[in-house]
């Protein structure tokens, strides 16, 4: 269970020049602009749930994201994921966690992918049988074979990103935060990376939370849908409910356009 | 205990891929090692020429600059994380190092290293030998001892400087190159006993960034011109970590309430 | 010769705007030379007499040696350049026109300039108010500074003559970095950059002396101290252009030759 319940986040990017010249002088006058990312953002997702949490750039998704992760700390409200506060004990917090940032690697470069998984397996402290055999129903699922003795710099990006969604699973996480997972992949890969989701979320129970701007990955994949823009949570609900609010005929990403539209987000 | 083990396996890695490009990185051996080579030639002209200095001889200070140079070279190639910590926090490195279930530090730690570096302690190991050879200290099991000390405890002052240095990167990103100061300076400038360049100087390095702790004034004892305590003044340099350590979790805490 | 001086003019505008890096350039530079001067400062209350030259002279060549670090600065290359020529991609400059030396030496000399601009003339100030005799002397005789002011436009052409060198020897070899670090080691110890001249033992210090390296900060950071003086100035200079010939010569010769090449390969 994952419930969020008032959260609210507000960023204060000081004015001033940068340097440490200014930086001294900013520690005696200090002007702030605030920007606020979220705003009283309450949901609550049961376990073995597979979200697409979506909104228009700078809507709050990111923060949503690092807050969940215990990476950032809200100004208000609270957040509870199981038994834990995220940012409040983060180590025990992020062992349940598998997180894939679509745009930054957590493979190491210069190294065969299996000696990645091996460190991780190590950093996460995974006992040897489990390992064995989470990366074996991983390979299989993922078709990595081949892939795992190659270094992650040769890999093409819709290789990697199966590397990579196999290394946040390797110590099988009851939590998959994937962030923009399909970006820039080709069409093979993205249903492969798709099929595989369901896979997971049907054999293990993992609760999947995706943010994403394609709209075929939400129909593919979420029962539910959380939208959000300007901070703020606009709608919660299926993908079908999105279809029929925002009128005949539409497919779904013609409806997400015209819900931003109406919510002037 | 499986940490240091992990750490082992981390430090295997660094190696391995230094050693895939091994033409290169035997080449920025040798660079690194032409440029300490040349810093110690100046003190060798200088030294042919003046013979001594505040009493010093060559072999003498040979083993001030070993015991400096080898500090700095531990610390830059074992905490290399913290010294290019601006980079790493440019790409973003450390939201990842924040969602992985181990210390941040350690973790930092794990994630760099600069074995070029080791070309450097080889060239200070040989400098200490030579000077040892040449009969500069009288020494006894407690002077070998404290030499120890003095490379052990360098090497944690800078780390903590390197720890200073990566936390301002939480605060700013530009006019950084001031801590050259203190990380670049005193490995240029123990070349010479840091009581050579004067009073403020020395107490500066004395009081404020503690490296006088680990060559001046624990040498003097080496050298029989101090009294035996001045070999312990090395674990004294150790409580600058603590300000050090501070800072960071400071610097931690600012980034995890503001994102950026 | 005019979009040079708007490549410089931009070049000085972007570094106004990291002042915050200038000023720590800046305060890094003033605590290197006060550590010089404070090394050589013990050495002159112990044995003067042994001293090759005043203490006055060494004061001045470490002060401008600081304030003009961005001009002797051997590792500074343009990695753009560097790379354009490691990587082939050069030939698409000669659809521009005119030569590319010149451009590209007329590049460096903007880049070099500008860097120096920018900081000198603070720590030139500071070094004025240290006292004697380890502080900066502004007033030297017009005639030196004059002699000071055309060694250092030679020696700044010289330093980037060798660096054309360096970017033309990428058209031969598959890497510079060695041949970077070798001249480098020994810019530092025969340029002066370690210790200055005239405290390095016989022959090296005559052999650096006669080496293009010794043609570089050397002679206008002596002259200015004094140092260098009489009919010592015009054989120093000499030698200065002297090297500025030939170094520009061998630039070019490698340059266009390693260009045909390029060109003749295909890119």
């Amino acid at each position: 269970m994952i419930e969020m319940r008032g959260v609210s986040k507000t960023y204060r990017v000081r004015r001033r020049d940068a340097g440490l010249g200014s930086a001294a002088r900013s520690l005696f006058s200090r002007r702030y602009e605030e920007i606020p990312a979220l705003r009283e953002m309450s949901f609550a997702i049961p376990d073995g749930q597979i979200v697409g949490y979506i909104g228009p750039n700078g809507a709050g998704k990111s923060t949503t994201i690092k807050i969940l992760c215990g990476i950032l700390r809200p100004d208000a409200g609270t957040c509870r994921v199981g038994d834990l506060v995220p940012w409040e004990d983060r180590k025990r917090h992020v062992a349940r966690l598998g997180v894939v940032f679509g745009q930054r690697s957590q493979l190491w470069w210069d190294v065969p992918v299996t000696d990645s998984f091996l460190l991780l397996r190590d950093i996460y402290r995974v006992p040897e049988a489990r390992y064995r055999e989470n990366l074996e129903r991983l390979t299989e699922l993922l078709d990595l074979g081949d892939l795992l003795r190659t270094p992650a710099r040769l890999l093409s990006l819709g290789q990697r990103m199966r590397c990579e969604i196999a290394a946040a699973l390797l110590h099988s996480p009851e939590i998959l935060l994937l962030d923009e997972p399909t970006i820039g992949l080709d069409a093979v890969s993205k249903l492969k990376v798709r099929s595989f989701i369901l896979e997971q979320n049907r054999q293990c129970g993992t609760t999947v939370i995706l943010t994403t701007h394609d709209m075929q990955d939400i129909d593919a994949l979420c029962s539910r849908v959380l939208l959000i823009g300007k901070g703020q949570l606009l709608l919660d609900g299926t993908t079908a409910q999105i279809r029929c609010l925002a009128g005949e005929n539409l497919s779904t990403e013609e409806s997400v356009a015209d819900l931003y539209r109406r919510f002037g987000i | 205990m499986d940490t240091v083990k992990l750490y082992g396996k981390f430090l295997a890695i660094h190696l391995k891929s230094a050693m895939a490009y091994r033409g290169s990185f035997l080449l920025s051996c040798l660079g690194a090692m032409l440029v300490t080579a040349n810093v110690f030639l100046g003190v060798v002209f200088l030294m042919a020429r003046f013979e001594t200095i505040q009493g010093y001889t060559l072999p003498q200070l040979t083993l001030g600059f070993a015991v400096i140079l080898m500090a700095t070279s531990l610390a830059e190639c074992f905490a290399r994380g913290l010294d290019s910590f601006s980079q790493v926090l440019a790409q973003a490195q450390f939201d990842r190092i924040l969602v992985r279930p181990r210390g941040l530090l350690f973790q930092l730690l794990c994630q760099d290293m600069k074995p070029t570096m080791l070309a450097r302690v080889l060239q200070a190991a040989v400098m200490i030998f030579f000077s040892v050879r040449s009969g500069a200290v009288a020494w006894t099991a407690a002077k070998a001892a404290v030499l120890a000390l003095m490379i052990l405890c360098g090497a944690a002052v800078f780390f903590g400087l390197f720890l200073v240095n990566a936390t301002l990167c939480f605060f700013t990103t530009e006019g950084l190159e001031v801590m050259n100061i203190f990380t670049d300076g005193p490995r240029e400038y123990g070349k010479y006993p840091f009581g050579v360049y004067g009073k403020p100087v020395l107490l500066v390095l004395t009081f404020l960034v503690p490296l006088a702790l680990v060559q001046h004034w624990p040498l003097q004892y080496l050298l029989d011109r101090g009294p035996g305590w001045y070999g312990l003044l090395p674990v004294v340099s150790l409580l600058f970590l603590l300000p050090c350590w501070g800072l960071w979790r400071l610097g931690v805490r600012h980034y995890r309430s503001t994102g950026s | 010769m005019k979009q040079y001086l708007s490549f410089f003019r931009m070049r000085l505008l972007a570094g106004l705007q990291y002042r915050a890096a200038a000023l720590a350039g800046m305060s890094t530079q003033l605590v290197w030379g006060t550590m010089e001067v404070l090394l050589y400062r013990a050495f002159y209350l112990e044995s003067p007499e042994k001293f090759p030259m005043g203490m006055e002279a060494l004061a001045a060549y470490i002060w401008l040696q600081q304030a003009f670090l961005a001009f002797f600065a051997l590792w500074h290359l343009e990695p753009e350049l560097a790379d354009s020529v490691q990587q082939g991609t050069v030939a698409y400059e000669l659809v521009r026109p005119g030569d590319l030396y010149g451009m590209w030496m007329a590049r460096s000399l903007a880049l070099r300039l500008s860097r120096a601009a920018l900081r000198c003339l603070p720590i030139l100030l500071v070094a004025a108010l240290v006292p004697a005799p380890y502080g900066l002397r502004l007033t030297v005789s017009p005639g030196t500074l004059a002699l000071f002011l055309v060694s250092m436009a030679l020696m700044l052409v010289l330093v980037c003559a060798y660096t054309m060198v360096l970017y033309g020897l990428g058209f031969y070899l598959e890497s510079t970095n060695g041949v970077r670090w070798l001249s480098l080691a020994a810019a530092d110890l025969l340029g002066g950059a370690i210790v200055p001249l005239p405290f390095l033992p016989e022959p090296l210090r005559t052999i650096a002396a006669l080496s293009p390296f010794g043609s570089m900060q050397n002679v206008p950071l002596r002259i200015y101290g004094g140092d260098i003086a009489g009919t010592e100035i015009p054989a120093a200079m000499g030698l200065q252009a002297l090297w500025c010939l030939l170094l520009i010569l061998a630039g070019w010769i490698l340059m266009n030759r390693g260009l045909r090449r390029c060109v003749v390969a295909g890119g």
